[in-house]
């Protein structure tokens, strides 16, 4: 069996053609995806997206309707959850209330007759820093150190691959931020796999080497955060990783340097490198960080879109930057924001104003505008849980 | 004179209230000490020679029916907590059919009059042609104890995370491990109360014992039969015994309890932080 030995390292994940089924709807359609051993991967979504599925599918707690699953190329569907060289931190940390934290660690050890188990969950409670609270029970323990004892009891077994289900979901966001820091200086150190299962974008952005954003069961994109935000495939994930200004129209031209655009009379050029669509009807965009706000209309140039003019519906300040919204006949309500330069801003509720950003900065969307946006998932988190008490999983 | 309503009227009332409660309870202590011969109805003076030769009366038929009733109460609270508890897990953690007609079948010896409980098992006894005896006491009260073990031990299985036993399967432990090192260690409280409650029930029950257990003596059959010519005082030394046992666990419990609290109170100020 696997699960005599340590994980030398991490181990590949790959998922084939995963499909999984509850009694009345569907939470995986036909997944694929392959995660390199050693990296740290994200699994991004809103709840009812399918990610917990997918992780408690890797972590055998469910078995999948259709499909394989390999770690480190072994087939591992048909093996339970305690043959699985796999570990998971649980979202609700599930610490045994009626064992110290030291038996809590060494419980995996233990089970797997290793030699010391008290020696290695010393061990590895010195890592994270709470070998001190060794003979104390979880419930003494604050939410931060609790969450230190669940990824302590889960790396104590060198699983060849870690399963993180928002494991940092119950902390509050300074202690978050901290623990996020940690996670991946802990990832680096033992070079496991790690898969963490989040809704948060910024965690995932800020830990994760690799990011795959699922909606209704599926991979919408997969890639570097860097890429998910620069160049987003479809509306999703342009709203989900950050905010987007979206606007749809017909192709007027397409030129080697840009692909223009015409958005409710305006003319609006993205980088041909940058769209997914060169004809017909298609949807542009882009971050609202990218967007400059003029009082007056800007000199034409041709490396520059501008918008307006609009009119600024709402401004909120929130410390770093102010959040605009400046209405434009026609193409919509557009978001900016502006880094608080100065003290005060010069621009005013009511003020009309025009918009403009570099060229460069655009991006062009893969969906057809036709489709109606998946951004709604049409069932939650809640209703897969409601579905699994009632198979009796 | 809302001030003076729970100066004295409240007051007032609970010692009456405890008066009330504690006058069998006190009056069969201390006639447990009456030097009483046939009858333990007069005062007639104080000695210990009921406590000391409690089994020596009556060729010793209060201590063989005492003996009798905590037999069947522990072989009957085995029987109905092991049962009980099965039934408790299968209820929470699993969805089969006739799964809400059984919560019904279950509930429905709890609800039901003890007489006609008492006489339908009798009469199915005796249509199948079981002799009455120790057996069928312990079959009739393993019967009406489940029920309770099962609503006292759901409860408690309802609370439990299921993520702890699956955090126990993802931890190498295999499901009789799980069992074993997580579920029910965490489901003991409830396990445990449900048999004290169990043994209770069993231990006092009167009306389907006696249409159920033929010449076999009970402790409560004893203390029925004997009342028509007056209880002999060895009666009054066991039940103070019980209950001065029962009073011991429940002192116990509450100090140890409290002691816990403080401990883990203590540990809290000196360092979370």
């Amino acid at each position: 069996m696997t699960t005599d030995t340590f994980a030398e390292s991490g181990a590949d994940l790959e998922l084939v053609g995963i499909h999984k089924r509850f009694p009345g709807f569907t939470a995986i359609e036909e997944l694929n995806l392959t995660i390199p051993a050693g990296s740290f991967f994200a699994l991004l979504g809103p709840s009812g997206c399918g990610k917990t599925t997918t992780l408690r599918l890797v972590a055998g707690l469910e078995a999948p309707t259709a499909g394989r699953i390999l770690v480190g190329g072994t087939d591992v569907t048909n093996q339970k959850s305690f043959q699985r060289p796999v570990n998971t931190v649980f979202q609700s940390y599930a610490l045994f209330p009626h064992m110290t934290v030291l038996e809590n660690v060494a419980f995996g050890l233990r089970r797997r007759k290793m030699t010391d188990p008290l020696g290695k969950a010393h061990e590895v409670l010195r890592l994270v820093e709470l070998d001190h609270l060794a003979s104390r029970r979880p419930q003494q323990l604050s939410g931060g150190q609790q969450q230190r004892v669940a990824l302590a009891r889960a790396i104590v077994n060198r699983p060849a691959l870690l399963l993180l289900d928002e494991p940092l979901g119950a902390l509050d966001l300074k202690l978050r931020r901290q623990m996020q820091l940690e996670l991946k200086t802990i990832q680096e150190d033992v070079g496991l796999t790690f898969l963490h299962v989040t809704h948060d974008q910024e965690e995932a952005m800020t830990m994760a080497d690799t990011i795959a954003v699922m909606n209704k069961g599926r991979i919408e994109q997969m890639g570097a955060p860097q890429e998910l935000y620069e160049l987003p495939r479809t509306a999703f994930v342009a709203n989900f990783l950050g905010q987007s200004n979206l606007f749809t129209g017909p192709v007027v031209s397409t030129t080697s340097a840009g692909v223009a655009v015409d958005v409710a009379g305006h003319k609006i050029v993205v980088p041909a490198t940058r769209a997914h669509r060169t004809t017909g009807e298609i949807t542009i965009g882009v971050r609202p960080e990218k967007l400059t706000l003029h009082s007056a209309k800007p000199i034409h140039d041709a490396d520059v879109n501008v918008m307006g003019p609009g009119r600024v519906t709402d401004v909120s300040f929130s410390g770093v930057s102010t959040q605009y919204l400046v209405e434009v006949p026609g193409a919509g309500t557009l978001i900016v924001f502006a880094q608080n330069m100065t003290f005060g801003s010069d621009v005013k509720f009511g003020d009309g104003v025009w918009v403009s950003w570099g060229v460069g900065h655009g991006f062009g969307l893969d969906d057809d505008p036709a489709d109606a946006p998946r951004f709604e998932a049409d069932f939650d988190t809640r209703s897969i849980a409601a579905q699994r008490h009632l198979e009796g999983a | 004179m809302k001030h003076s309503i729970s100066k004295w009227v409240l007051p007032a009332y609970s010692a009456l209230a405890l008066l009330i409660l504690m006058i069998p309870i006190g009056y069969t202590f201390v006639y447990s000490f009456n030097d009483s011969l046939k009858s333990n109805i007069t005062w007639r003076g104080f000695t210990f020679d009921k406590w000391l030769n409690v089994c020596n009366v009556q060729n010793g038929a209060v201590c063989e029916a005492f003996g009798n009733s905590i037999f069947i109460g522990v072989v009957a609270t085995v029987l109905a907590t092991t049962l009980g508890t099965m039934i408790a897990i299968a209820m929470v953690r699993y969805r089969f059919k006739f799964r809400s007609q059984l919560s019904l079948f279950l509930f429905l010896p709890m609800a039901t009059p003890e007489v006609v409980l008492g006489a339908g098992l009798a009469a199915q006894f005796l249509s199948i042609g079981v002799p009455k005896d120790m057996l069928t006491i312990i079959l009739a009260h393993t019967m009406f104890c489940i029920s309770f073990v099962v609503v006292a031990v759901k409860a408690r299985v309802a609370s439990l995370d299921p993520a702890l036993e699956e955090a126990g399967r993802d931890l190498y432990g295999s499901a009789l491990q799980v069992f074993l090192r997580i579920t029910f260690p965490l489901l003991l409280p409830g396990i445990l109360a449900a048999a004290l409650l169990s043994f209770a029930l069993s231990f006092d029950d009167f009306i389907i014992t006696n249409f159920n257990s033929g010449a076999v003596s009970t402790f409560p059959k004893y203390i029925w039969v004997s009342a028509a010519r007056g209880i002999p005082a060895e009666a009054n030394v066991l039940a103070s015994a019980v209950f001065i046992f029962a009073l011991i666990i429940v002192v116990t419990v509450q100090v140890s309890g409290a002691a816990r609290a403080k401990r883990l109170e203590k540990l809290h100020q000196a360092g979370v932080n």
